[in-house]
């Protein structure tokens, strides 16, 4: 039996639907990895899974996509991480 | 083959059966409530395999079905006028996401004023929202047309309703002659599967999108695939089944200087009454328009091609406009027969009765007026 | 290597919500999405109607989430998810959870019809209601769930909202079903527990979860996580979970912060007197002995 195609939206998963997001920042975090104790809040809280997690648990941020909200700076325990203004 | 002698209402129900659907979504509506009686029976009684969602509305049930058909299962739902309205939202959203679903709607009045009686507007005011439609004349043809409603769907990917006139078909007795289960599965194998939801695949369905010009376009595309593949899909049901329809159904129009034109069961008054004026001498033919989307212009002027006049008989009313299939009619005449002259009647409204003497008096009148004016409404009470 | 985080909340590490969506930044919705697809993993299926979370699924033809997603309209939630619920059955596949997600709005007003049904039928379906308090993705309008006091587009000063937040918790308690839950993206592993015991019972379950919106309470963005917390800690938004809805087990009890500071720094109660604040203390006093009560 003929099948005639019918298209619709069909979208599939990747990184950066809305694009390279590190563009919105105005600040940016910048982690003092000498006291990162490596509670991996930032990388649990953090609303954009920017925050990279490596095999040893430290973490790095991805400034591609990170908007800068700020939201990891704030709950570190540690203080470890500051909010940058960039230009 | 075996033989059915039952209402309209349950002669559906028993094509449903046949044609194995694997979700069915039901809210009860009268004139379509033995329909989804009837399949809920089948399902607690083991004759019919389905998952049953009772739910709470109309636009719910839509939407259950377009959810389940979204996952390639084949679905049923039925409903009538109020209902009908009510998921007109969904109906749009059915037909956009192309998908196959057949749902019967037992022709219903809309309110105010309430009423339970037979009235095509309520079907014919969704007739923009993408789904073909057949308008059926008997039980039998019910029968049939659900079952080639499900090849037609899911071979076109458009969703397809199933009218019957709420009482006159729902609830009137019929002999129907059923196939066995096994010609219709060879006439209808399982639905195809659907390439999206699958989670070793995900992918998104529906979301925002530049290109809905395009789509519209592939649906349109569809929509005049499915004239070509109601014709075939009928033809292949008459070779496995001996009984066929076409699009419309012509009776002695090739040398009528009068073609009366209209839908459902007031098609089989006019038969009467037109054999009755041939035996007087009066040349009058009666056109019934089956399928009324995709809108078969090309045939129907082809059938009118050497009628005098044509007097098109709505059991529909837009406001502000006139009869449906009468504007519908015309539009498909310009350009081919222009001069056509087309008169224009509603009748049988909230289920008023069209007899053998209203035909006869809408015959007259065309036959008085030498040209078209206003629709005439027969049947006003005084 | 045991990749869930240990220290203190352990959750998954796969990431099945990808960086680069459209959220704003801070945004609370996004995080209940990434936490709740923690706890249910790979094989589920979502349905989102217009929402924040629709919008941040994104645009055809990329998707921000790792999952099957099926875009519904509007008001159909719940009982999309129980369509899909039906045909997965059909097809023999009992094993995929059927999410459905939808804000404030979508669950409280114009789709509590579906999701009354879906409960009253008890679909096997999970409901996760993220709630932001408005219709946030369409400019910030009010919704049954905004609380009293607060600015909205639709209710903008001097007016604010003076009818209480609509309580949907003891609405769906009343539809008796297997599992409700309050939660909150400040806490995650209490929320991401409480997906996990979702996930493993037959019927409806009804989540919800508190999700600030920067954007619509008029905070800076790295507040989220603080103020989710601070309307936990001030008793506003109590955690605690229902079963069949009579059986309450509450979070463990804390003493309870001022209600101040939770309101205070949140723009849209600016103008909220100290009046308005010993009501909501009152409230939330009321509130604490109702479950306490309830909780036996």
């Amino acid at each position: 039996m003929e099948r005639y195609e019918a298209d619709t939206t069909l979208s599939y998963p990747c990184i950066g639907a809305a694009g390279k997001t590190g563009g919105w920042r105005d600040f940016k975090p910048v982690i003092d990895q000498a006291n990162c104790i490596k509670c991996l809040r930032c990388w649990a809280y953090c609303p954009e899974n920017a925050v990279k997690r490596a095999e040893d648990d430290s973490v790095s941020i991805d400034y591609d996509y990170c908007k800068g909200c700020g939201v990891c700076a704030n709950e570190c325990p540690k203080k470890a991480i500051a909010m940058q203004r960039e230009d | 083959m075996t033989t059915m002698f039952d209402v309209g209402n349950k002669v559906a129900a028993k094509a449903v059966q046949l044609c194995r659907p694997e979700v069915i979504a039901a809210y009860p509506i009268t004139p379509q409530t033995v329909i989804v009686e009837e399949l809920a029976r089948m399902v607690e009684a083991g004759e019919l395999s389905a998952e049953y969602l009772r739910v709470e509305s109309e636009h719910s049930v839509m939407a259950a079905t377009c959810a389940a058909a979204s996952m390639g299962v084949r679905t049923f739902t039925a409903t009538s006028s109020q209902g009908l309205a009510f998921m007109h939202e969904m109906l749009h959203w059915a037909s956009l996401s192309r998908l196959p679903i057949v749902m019967i709607n037992v022709n219903r009045a809309l309110g105010p004023g309430w009423s339970i009686w037979v009235d095509e507007t309520d079907s014919l005011s969704q007739r923009d929202t993408g789904w073909l439609q057949f308008y059926c004349e008997s039980s039998h043809e019910v029968f049939d047309s659900i079952i080639q409603a499900y090849r037609i769907a899911e071979q076109i990917l458009l969703p397809v309703m199933v009218n019957l006139e709420g009482f006159i078909l729902s609830h009137t007795y019929e002999i129907v002659d059923i196939p066995d289960q096994g010609g219709i599965d060879r006439f209808l194998p399982p639905s195809p599967p659907r390439e999206c939801l699958d989670v070793d695949n995900p992918s998104m369905f529906g979301s925002t999108t530049d290109y809905y010009i395009n789509f519209r376009y592939k649906m349109h595309a569809g929509m005049e695939k499915a004239k070509v593949v109601c014709r075939e899909v009928d033809d292949a049901f008459k070779k496995e089944f001996g009984r066929g329809y076409g699009l419309l159904h012509a009776y002695l129009c090739e040398d009528a200087d009068l073609i009366l034109i209209t839908a459902g069961t007031i098609a089989g008054t006019c038969r009467v009454v037109a054999d009755r004026c041939r035996a007087e001498g009066l040349k009058v033919g009666v056109l019934r328009i089956r399928v009324f989307r995709p809108f078969p212009g090309e045939l129907i002027c082809e059938a009118l091609k050497s009628a005098g006049k044509v007097a098109v008989i709505d059991r529909d009313f837009s406001p502000g406009c006139g009869g449906i299939f009468a504007q519908e009619v015309k539009a498909a005449l310009q350009g081919t027969l222009p001069g056509l002259p087309v008169y224009e009647f509603i009748a049988g409204l909230g289920g008023k009765d069209v007899t053998d003497t209203d035909i006869e008096s809408i015959i007259d009148q065309t036959g008085e007026m030498s040209k078209p004016g206003e629709c005439k409404w027969i049947g006003l009470l005084k | 290597m045991d990749r869930s985080a240990q220290i203190k909340f352990p959750i998954a590490a796969e990431e099945l919500v990808r960086s680069g969506h459209t959220a704003c930044p801070g945004c609370g919705a996004v995080l209940a999405m990434k936490y709740v697809l923690k706890g249910l993993g790979p094989r589920t299926m979502v349905v989102i109607p217009p929402s924040c979370a629709g919008t941040i699924a994104a645009g055809f033809p990329f998707c921000a989430l790792k999952i099957p997603v099926l875009r519904i309209p509007f008001e159909t939630t719940a009982i999309s998810a129980s369509g899909i619920r039906a045909a997965l059955d059909v097809m023999g596949k009992k094993d995929i959870h059927v999410l459905a997600w939808a804000g404030d709005g979508g669950t409280f007003d114009i789709g509590i019809q579906a999701l009354s049904g879906a409960a009253e039928r008890n679909d096997d379906i999970i409901y996760v209601c993220y709630d932001n308090e408005g219709y946030m993705n369409t400019g910030i309008q009010r919704s049954s769930s905004t609380p009293e006091g607060a600015w909205t587009t639709t209710t903008p000063s001097p007016y604010v909202k003076d009818t209480p937040k609509k309580d949907i918790i003891r609405i769906m308690a009343a539809h008796k079903i297997p599992y409700i839950a309050t939660a909150s993206i400040g806490y995650p592993s209490d929320l991401i527990k409480k997906v996990n015991r979702a996930k493993e019972i037959k019927g409806t379950k009804f989540i919800l979860i508190f999700s600030p919106c920067p954007t619509g309470w008029r905070y800076s963005p790295d507040m989220t996580i603080r103020i989710a917390k601070l309307a936990t800690e001030t008793g506003i938004f109590p955690l605690y979970e229902v079963e069949d809805g009579e059986k309450y087990l509450l979070n463990p009890g804390r003493t309870l912060k001022p209600v101040k500071a939770y309101f205070s720094v949140q723009g849209r109660f600016r103008n909220l007197t100290e009046e308005n604040l010993q009501w909501f203390e009152e409230k939330v006093r009321k509130e604490q002995a109702y479950l306490s009560r309830m909780a036996g």
